[in-house]
């Protein structure tokens, strides 16, 4: 049978597999190492993931949708996550998101049509003393203004 | 005021590199620990300490180790939560970021303590950064064998192993957290039973600790408990909002709100005043400036009706709009709530709705007594604490700023200079 994920892929979920005393406990990690390989969770995928970890792909699939990092749709190249709780709120990352969204032309929650960026207005990012706040991918950018976020999304590929 | 002692390096570049660690005496604490004492004189002196878990429950550390069951020939695990979500709560990770190895003595010490040989660190999906140092520094301390087997000669073993969550406030809940490490959706248990540290993870004794709580254990244990009680004891406030300073403030236990805010936090902008606060992360009720002048501590912040919580301060100007601010706060517990119970899924989506029409220009008097019914209704009858989150800060709301609510309805416009202009 066809596999979705790669060798490396699998062989890595094997080791998340021996590292609990029960394989289900390296589900979530395993659908991180799934989803890093193709940017998000296809079906095929899960199904390798359940195969691996004796999962039956439905339970995988109600757990894969239950935690907001999982995507079950191809997301953009780049992942911006703002935070929109109240430290941010506060210091005013509503004008941000706004300006984020109307130079992209999305709302949150979607992606630029060229794949290029999906914009997520997240919860708490538990960084509010650099309010407001937002990661682009992995990387987090403090007090970021309207000005600073057009500087952030030039340097993107 | 004594010098601070969990945050005395933070910031300090290099300082996940467990050289650094060394070089200040770490790792110390956790070598006494295992080749000197007792797990149980450990127990006896984290209990003694009067140590309090920094979560937001605030059970007693000594006494959540002391109930957990040490049986012979038994599984039980540490489990570290280092899901770090309560609005306005940002110690954990500050501490994993920037002193990974202070988290990972402390775990070894209450690993030895409570004689587990497994731990997990439940981290935040979101933490990239924190996963990374704390990966590193987990990888050195093994090279060095603080971790792993025979550590340090003595003949324990402990593994560990740092788990990623993806993503849901939930997962903080105690019992959520275990399902979720179990590889479940994050649905908090059904309790009784009451404490994870008889049955747990797997149904396994587990020991369940916030980072902070673990990070104050190296330095109970090198100072003993009346050299670590000189130092308030410490705990970590979050302080975030309308300050100028916003940070992590490391301060004696019961530090008045006044002085956290305005001697340490930098105080407001010039020509602000203050509003409102949460002293507890978002969970908390609001307080205003005539509670300035409490402690900020357990039981005085609980006879306000409020709490101190996870000890995140959320401090808000007269340019806020409070009804707005208990509309993101509620729009929060309606995204998280994970949907199991009725009070907790429509009670917020309800309350969202009526205040959407109240800052729409469309609310009616009696939906001020509607929020408040429906506030009142969720109390105490929701499964887990998520819900029980939601009434304090709207009750609070509604009997502080009831004439505000009133102005929106009755003119259907704001009368604070709205929050975006006031920039940041």
């Amino acid at each position: 049978m066809a596999r979705a994920l790669s060798e490396a892929v699998l062989g890595e979920i094997a080791r998340l597999r021996g590292l609990y005393p029960e394989p289900r406990s390296a589900l979530l990690p395993a659908l991180h190492a799934a989803q890093e390989e193709a940017g998000y969770l296809t079906e095929a995928a899960m199904e390798d993931v359940g195969r691996t970890l004796g999962v039956p792909l439905t339970e995988v699939v109600s757990v894969a949708t239950f935690y907001e990092m999982f995507h079950l749709e191809r997301p953009g190249r780049h992942h911006i996550r703002i935070c929109t709780n109240l430290s941010c709120y506060l210091n005013g990352c509503d004008r941000v998101l706004e300006h984020l969204c109307g130079r992209l032309g999305v709302r949150p929650g979607e992606t630029t049509p060229d794949g290029r960026v999906t914009v997520e207005a997240v919860q708490c990012l538990a960084a509010c003393e650099e309010a407001p706040v937002l990661l682009i991918d992995a990387e987090r950018h403090p007090r970021v203004s309207p000005a600073a976020l057009d500087d952030l999304l030039a340097r993107l590929a | 005021m004594p010098r601070p002692l969990l945050t005395r390096h933070l910031g300090r570049p290099g300082r996940e590199r467990i050289d650094a660690y060394l070089e200040t005496g770490g790792y110390q604490a956790a070598s006494t620990a295992l080749r000197d004492l007792t797990p149980e004189k450990i127990v006896e002196i984290v209990e003694a300490s009067g140590l309090r878990g920094r979560g937001g429950a605030g059970f007693p550390a000594g006494r959540k180790w002391k109930l957990t069951p040490k049986r012979e020939g038994e599984a039980r695990y540490l489990v570290v939560n280092a899901d770090e979500s309560e609005p306005g709560t940002f110690k954990d990770r500050t501490l994993i970021e920037q002193d990974p190895h202070q988290l990972l003595e402390g775990m070894l010490i209450a690993a030895y303590a409570n004689q587990v040989h497994q731990a997990f660190v439940y981290l935040r999906g979101e933490f990239f950064a924190g996963y990374d140092r704390l990966r590193g520094a987990l990888a050195d301390a093994y090279a060095r064998g603080y971790f792993g087997r025979n550590i340090l000669g003595t003949g324990f073993d402990l593994e560990v192993v740092i788990h990623r969550g993806a993503g849901a406030y939930i997962c903080g809940e105690e019992t959520a957290l275990l399902e979720s490490l179990e590889g479940k959706r994050g649905f908090p248990r059904l309790k009784p039973p009451y404490y994870p540290a008889v049955k747990g993870l797997y149904g396994q004794p587990t020991v369940l600790n916030n980072v902070e709580t673990l990070a104050h254990i190296p330095h109970i244990i090198a100072l003993g408990v009346d050299g670590y009680r000189a130092y308030g004891p410490p705990v970590l406030y979050s302080v975030s909002g309308h300050v100028l300073d916003p940070g992590v403030k490391e301060l004696p236990i019961g530090t008045p709100l006044r002085e956290i805010i305005f001697e340490h936090a930098g105080g407001l902008r010039p020509g602000r005043t203050l509003k409102a606060l949460f002293p507890g992360g978002s969970s908390s009720a609001i307080l205003t400036a005539e509670h300035l002048d409490t402690p900020a501590d357990f039981e005085p912040l609980a006879k306000l009706g409020s709490m101190l919580g996870s000890s995140a301060i959320i401090v808000m100007d007269d340019t806020t709009c409070m009804p707005a601010v208990i509309r993101r706060t509620v729009e929060f517990y309606r995204d998280e709530s994970c949907g199991k119970c009725t009070p907790c899924r429509e009670g917020t989506i309800w309350l969202s709705q009526i205040l959407d029409r109240i800052l729409l220009g469309r609310g009616r008097m009696e939906d001020l007594d509607l929020l408040d019914g429906i506030a009142r209704n969720m109390t105490g009858t929701c499964f887990c604490p998520l819900g029980e989150s939601v009434p304090p800060s709207l009750r609070a709301s509604l009997r502080h700023f009831h004439e505000e609510y009133e102005h929106h309805i009755k003119t259907g416009a704001c009368d604070v200079r709205p929050v975006a202009a006031a920039g940041a």
